[in-house]
């Protein structure tokens, strides 16, 4: 307990009358800093914000000058093109319809995320901020390995490869502080990494990768085809 | 010259409007911030730490940046659009061939919505690794998923409106996964959602109430909320 309670005071006098704070280890960045610097929002906040709008306004023009909104011909519902691809940010999710049923691929999974993502905030285990070695190191390697070895072997029986292979190096990065502990550099640093972090980073890669499949590497019949011998 | 602006600054015309003088004392750039409508969202002093570039990456800003181009770029299209078959197509290629600068319009709304939700995606990823969800943070990153979902709603729905061969396949595959969904369930609302059994007419004049008033509403609604929750959760 001695080690989790920290006394602070401040005596800015017109916003707080003195005050004695007691702060747990467990607490929003916010309560946990000393005393801020502050600065007026005008012109520093306000100014940024301008410019920083000016700069995306001015990129878009450019791209918007030099790079022409497609238009294909008009819709025809008795041609259907090969493939017929949903706008990037679903072809991950087309892509998951080719290894599952259309349940699993297209309702299951893709509702799955979006209630995870929901309900991160309200889950103790994603508010520690404790390494995911930092303590039950045997513990946490039975459970992390039996988690994964589940979820590898169904990827393997779906024959879903592009899922298999990042889950399986995400986890090698995992353990990497496991088997060569270090306390600087790339491994000190992953060390420090809670469980959350993992588990949000795996699916961002798995995200990035699914959807970099399904927008350059598929071609007719969804075959996969190098994007260099054309995209579709 | 300064003289001029000088009684335009004093005149009752400009008090009334900004009632207060020039930003040059730490007061009146508080007043610049609250007496004004578009700026009283921000606090009148902001964390210096929040400030730093790196720490937010302006991607929240920036989304919302890429909301106003949107919609002012989406209003003037609409002005020259009807969602008709077919004249809805021959309306892309009046923007594109009639009416000035229409082609450029249209890159515009096209790009920046696709850049919006990679925007937003990547704020998501921001607010994430930061930590920034914790509470009492929880329930603004409640509302950010729902705008999440919300952006790709629209810029979904936006994707059909042109009616070309991209346009109506990209709409079938994606109405196709929802008719998977299970109990009947998926068939209802796909036939809801494109008031028939296939992609037609009844399934444009859908889309474009939805992207064009429904959607955008609601998601200004929810900008609203998530906004005032930045400051009443204590800010960046
Ligand atoms: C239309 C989409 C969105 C807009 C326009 C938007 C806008 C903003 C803005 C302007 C801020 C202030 C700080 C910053 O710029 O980073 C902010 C903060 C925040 N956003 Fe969003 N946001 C959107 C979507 C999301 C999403 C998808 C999430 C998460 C799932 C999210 C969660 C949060 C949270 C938790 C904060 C508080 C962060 C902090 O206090 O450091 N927002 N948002």
């Amino acid at each position: 307990m001695q080690k989790d309670l920290r006394a602070e005071e401040t005596s800015d006098a017109r916003k707080s009358p003195t005050r004695i704070a007691f702060m747990k280890h467990r607490m929003a960045a916010r309560v946990k800093r000393e005393s801020e610097e502050m600065v007026m929002t005008f012109p520093n906040l306000v100014v940024r914000e301008l410019i920083a709008f000016e700069i995306m306004v001015i990129v878009l023009a450019v791209v918007s000058l030099v790079f022409d909104a497609p238009l294909e011909w008009m819709a025809n519902p008795d041609h259907t093109p090969n493939p017929a691809k949903a706008p990037w940010y679903f072809l991950g999710l087309q892509e998951l319809l080719h290894y599952f049923p259309p349940v699993v691929g297209g309702v299951i999974l893709p509702a799955l995320a979006v209630i995870a993502l929901i309900v991160i905030p309200y889950f103790k285990i994603n508010i520690k901020r404790e390494g995911l070695w930092k303590e039950n190191r045997k513990r946490t390697l039975v459970i992390l390995l039996v988690s994964v070895g589940i979820v590898s072997i169904v990827l393997f029986l779906f024959r879903v490869y592009a899922m298999l292979i990042p889950t399986v190096a995400v986890t090698l990065f995992m353990l990497l502080p496991y088997f060569y502990p270090r306390e600087d550099g790339v491994v000190g640093r992953l060390s420090g990494r809670p469980l959350s972090w993992w588990i949000m980073t795996w699916f961002v890669v798995i995200v990035i990768v699914l959807t970099t499949i399904g927008t350059l590497f598929r071609g007719p019949e969804w075959s996969w085809t190098w994007p260099w011998n054309g995209t579709y | 010259m300064k003289h001029v602006m000088g009684r335009l600054y004093t005149s009752q015309l400009w008090r009334s409007m900004f009632r207060h003088g020039l930003p040059d004392s730490n007061r009146t750039r508080a007043e610049t911030i609250f007496y004004n409508f578009f700026l009283h969202i921000h606090p009148t002093k902001v964390r210096k730490r929040s400030l730093r570039y790196t720490y937010t990456w302006g991607l929240g800003g920036l989304s919302f940046g890429l909301f106003i181009v949107l919609t002012v770029t989406g209003g003037l299209l609409m002005l020259y659009y009807r969602p008709s078959v077919p004249q809805a197509y021959w309306d892309m290629k009046d923007l594109q061939f009639v009416v000035s600068s229409g082609q450029f319009l249209r890159n515009m709304h096209r790009w920046a919505a696709h850049a919006m939700v990679a925007m937003v995606f990547l704020h998501m990823l921001r607010v994430f690794y930061t930590g920034s969800y914790r509470p009492p943070k929880e329930f603004n990153w409640a509302v950010g998923v729902l705008l999440l979902v919300l952006t790709i709603l629209l810029s979904y729905t936006g994707y059909l409106l042109p009616w070309d061969q991209l346009a109506f396949w990209g709409i079938s595959v994606g109405t196709n996964m929802a008719r998977a969904i299970p109990f009947g369930l998926g068939e209802k609302m796909s036939f809801l959602l494109l008031g028939g059994n296939i992609v037609g007419e009844n399934a444009l004049v859908r889309f474009y109430v939805l992207h064009c008033f429904i959607l955008p509403v609601a998601g200004c609604v929810l900008m609203g909320i998530h906004f005032w929750r930045v400051r009443k959760d204590g800010g960046v």
